[in-house]
């Protein structure tokens, strides 16, 4: 056993518990999660331009309750800058 | 008197339900309560041999509920505590003999008598754990700092929640301050955090715990328990009363062994 890299099992339960608890809370599993996301991101691709790669949308927990966070940095339009 | 009625329940098996009940029980009694527990695990009746009592049972709660006894001739008084008594389970019936509200009626007739009543629940979300919650004021739910128990508590805690059976508060059980410190299980801080409920005592892993079911008698008879004492300050917070949570940091290997061969632990 590696003394200095082995992370300590408490951090992996409670990291493995939080995203267990937010999927068991809200009955969405990961995959459901997943297309929830594609489709969100169809959708606002058809009003504005976006960088898929960049996007960031996950639930979180606070107390008891979920919520669906997400973090969408827009393209910059070119037609905007003054020339 | 009309007694508040205190469910303790869990989702998991195993994690100390029944353990709670007895030590909880028997802390209330200990503090002049008039105290009845009542097993809710029908079909798999534990608490009787956990509280010493299983040669005294006559009749038990499916006998009240169908009738064929006075709820008084199933009230099994406790060796130690006088004013402590039990309604034992049936034990060849099924969960389907009891409703819910069967459990609500016979709390109902036991308010007027008794300072609190606690219900046992049994393992699962089913009926058996519907029908615990069923009467009850308030709600005890008890994990071990565990991934499978936690998962299930917030299981559980969800559905009083949706239940609306008011704010559930938390016992921690079988916490080893050792394991803890070596950041090799979860801290009392972690299940808090992961669970969001408010917390009622931390319970630390104690060998006198099973040495007292095999007795038949509860630990916190042992003034020499950590678990007892646990347990005896959760009973004085169910009373009402502000008492500080136990210091859990582990002892050193040398002063413990000292402690264990004086007999001071």
């Amino acid at each position: 056993m590696d003394f200095f890299s082995r992370k300590r099992s408490a951090s992996s339960a409670k990291e493995r518990l939080q995203l267990v608890l937010v999927h068991d809370r809200t009955d969405l599993t990961a995959a459901q999660l997943e297309s929830l996301k594609d489709d969100l991101l169809k959708a606002i691709s058809q009003y504005i331009e976006i960088d898929p790669d960049a996007v960031r949308i996950d639930l979180e927990r606070d107390g008891r309750s979920q919520r669906l966070v997400a973090d969408i940095p827009l393209k910059s339009v070119s037609r905007h800058r003054a020339g | 008197m009309t007694a508040q009625v205190i469910t303790v329940t869990s989702g998991k098996g195993g994690v100390g339900k029944t353990t709670a009940v007895a030590n909880l029980a028997t802390a209330l009694a200990m503090d002049g309560k008039k105290v009845v527990c009542i097993d809710g695990d029908i079909g798999l009746r534990n608490l009787d041999v956990v509280m010493g009592l299983e040669n005294r049972i006559v009749y038990d709660i499916v006998d009240v509920i169908e009738g064929r006894c006075k709820l008084k001739q199933a009230m099994i008084r406790d060796k130690h505590h006088p004013e402590l008594y039990l309604i034992p389970a049936a034990q060849t019936r099924d969960k389907n003999a009891v409703s819910p509200s069967d459990m609500i009626r016979v709390c109902k007739d036991l308010r007027p008598d008794s300072d609190f009543i606690i219900v046992d629940s049994p393992a699962g979300i089913e009926r058996g754990f519907r029908n615990a919650i069923a009467p009850a004021d308030r709600v005890l739910v008890v994990t071990n700092p565990e991934v499978s128990a936690v998962r299930d508590a917030d299981r559980v805690v969800g559905i009083l929640e949706a239940e609306e059976k008011g704010n559930p508060a938390l016992i921690i059980n079988r916490l080893n301050p050792a394991l803890v410190k070596n950041n090799d299980m979860l801290s009392a801080e972690d299940v808090l955090d992961l669970l969001g409920i408010k917390l009622i005592g931390i319970v630390p892993e104690d060998e006198n715990v099973i040495i007292g079911s095999n007795r038949g008698a509860p630990a916190v008879t042992d003034g020499k328990s950590r678990a007892g004492q646990a347990f005896r300050n959760i009973s004085k917070r169910l009373q009402g009363e502000d008492v500080p949570f136990m210091n859990l940091t582990p002892q050193s290997g040398l002063w413990n062994a000292i402690q264990r061969i004086t007999g001071r632990k």
